[in-house]
């Protein structure tokens, strides 16, 4: 099953607000997911110049004095800054993401990364959606846009890095309700290229392929095009970039999906039951996206 | 209804469970308003009393389905299967509705003012799916018995492996599926559109100028030795 859900806002006014209005929609989409919960959560915060890099600690109490004392050192002089968010860290650099993710690994492979970019803050974990939201504290996230997910797993193992959504290049965010049926052989095509890969996951296949894409110069909707093309298997996806998201069904459109769109915002889920809470939802446009269409929305 | 007071539920303080209980138990005649569905799913369903009911807002899956009698109205989106299997009486939509409008239906009327999407009217079995806008793809899959009237477009694959059910489509249509075929449009076609678009309450229907689509019956019977490739 799995449940997705999506919010971007037009009125600055609500962005103050995003991680309280998101949360509920989580919560009520645990009923289709309830192993693990992810969101990305947009909010402009950090220093012009620098990358947000969200990092998952290992255990609980981690070390994150001693990771940032060897950061410090390897870093060259970079500006950094610490923010810790639960078990799990937050951490804003001068150092770009052409080499940051590298830099990051070199202190301590152990500490994943779950995302990173200019806007873009990645937060998962096992658990189902309120307990996970409350751990990292996202009803009180302020932001533009976020992105999230509940999982009820099929086809690879229930873990903190199996969770979605999958953040593998700058801003760029994936989550997937549904099943790739031949993503090991694409899989096989990337990895020949030389792309990388955290998980066994299907869907870390769709979102390593978008990105491989869009580094090749693709827009979204160009490399959601590419995924209609190469991946078989049922799939309705809510991919998210800084300032804009989209979502695409397979052809056959048998993982649902309801947007509802006001001068507001732009809110997508999997059942309306998760977008009842949202203020003057009763009078948004609402209806379902079609198969194979690309539906984009610019914040 | 003009000059009863109706009988107030609401989804705010009761679970669908309740709300359906209490729709159970209720005479013939009466009017009902549910309040706030919230985008819940099942409202309004296994209901045999010949009641009047209006579900004032977004709901969600299955909603009056399996009736057999009532007249519900949905003031907004339903989500999938809405008047799913319905025996009889009727189901208005006030707004879109997802997937697999009226599936299953047996008889009745399922009217959708907005648009709906895919799968409207799979393997209808007598009931009468209305449609005032556009239709996704594979709609009228496999349908039995009963009739789909769509006001606006068609998507892709319209009518495949039909049965005995017929579909009229006042748009244009994307593409026409395995074993559906455009029919030529007599007086008692013209009659029935009519009278469906009266009954759904849609007033842009040019019945004389709707494209029929009956099946071609040429999957009727399987041939274990076409091609000789079994």
């Amino acid at each position: 099953m799995c449940g997705i859900a999506g919010l971007q806002l037009k009125n600055p006014g609500l962005y103050p607000r995003l991680g309280e209005l998101v949360v509920p929609m989580l919560d009520v989409l645990a009923s289709r997911g309830p192993d693990s919960t992810g969101v990305a959560v947009y909010r402009s915060d950090a220093p012009a110049g620098t990358c947000k890099y969200s990092l998952c600690a290992p255990r609980d109490g981690y070390d994150w004095a001693g990771y940032l004392a060897a950061l410090e050192a390897a870093a060259g002089g970079a500006h950094i800054e610490f923010r810790p968010q639960g078990r799990d860290a937050v951490i804003v650099m001068s150092t770009g993401s052409d080499r940051g993710p590298e830099l990051l690994a070199g202190i301590d492979p152990s500490v994943r990364l779950f995302g990173f970019g200019s806007a873009i803050e990645v937060y998962k974990d096992v658990g189902a959606a309120a307990e996970v939201c409350a751990r990292y504290g996202v009803a009180e996230m302020g932001g533009h846009q976020a992105i999230g997910h509940t999982r009820m797993a099929t086809e690879s193992a229930v873990t903190t890095e199996h969770s979605h959504p999958f953040a593998v290049s700058p801003d760029l965010a994936l989550v997937h309700n549904g099943s790739f049926s031949n993503y090991a052989s694409v899989r096989r095509t990337l990895i020949a290229g030389g792309v990388r890969f955290d998980t066994d996951n299907d869907s870390e296949v769709a979102a390593r392929y978008i990105a491989r894409e869009m580094a090749a110069g693709a827009d979204l909707t160009d490399a959601l095009r590419g995924v209609m093309k190469v991946f078989d298997g049922f799939f309705t996806l809510l991919v998210s970039a800084e300032r804009s998201f989209a979502i695409v069904r397979d052809s056959f459109a048998c993982k649902p999906m309801v947007v509802a769109e006001t001068a507001d915002y732009v809110a997508v889920a999997s059942e309306y039951i998760a977008l009842a809470d949202l203020p003057g939802v009763d009078k948004a446009d609402v209806f379902e996206p079609m198969p194979e269409e690309i539906y984009t929305w610019q914040a | 209804m003009a000059g009863l007071t109706a009988i107030e539920l609401s989804c705010a303080d009761m679970t669908v469970r309740q709300v359906n209980q209490a729709l159970r138990s209720l005479p013939d005649g009466s009017v009902i308003r549910i309040a706030e569905p919230r985008g819940r799913h099942n409202i309004a369903v296994g209901l045999t009393g010949r009641l009047d009911i209006t579900i004032a807002g977004n709901a969600g899956y299955f909603i009056a389905g399996l009736c057999d009698g009532p007249d519900v109205t949905v003031e907004g989106f339903v989500g999938w299967s809405v008047g799913e299997n319905l025996m009889s009486g009727s189901v208005r939509v006030h707004g879109n509705a997802s997937e697999c409008t009226g599936a299953s239906a047996r008889g009745g009327l399922i009217a959708i003012h907005g648009d709906a999407s895919s799968r409207a009217g799979i393997s209808l079995k007598g009931g009468t799916v209305a449609i005032a806008g556009d239709a996704g793809h594979m709609s009228g899959f496999m349908a039995q018995a009963g009739t789909i009237l769509i006001g606006g477009d068609a998507a892709d694959s319209l009518g495949d492996s039909l049965y005995e059910a017929v579909i009229y489509v006042g748009g244009k249509i994307r593409s026409l599926g395995s074993d559906a075929q455009v029919a030529e449009l007599g007086p008692d076609d013209v009659r029935l559109v009519n009278e469906v678009a009266r009954d759904a309450g849609f007033s842009h229907i040019s019945a004389e100028d709707v494209t029929k689509i009956v099946s071609a019956k040429q999957l009727y019977n399987f041939d274990a030795l076409k091609d000789q490739k079994y």
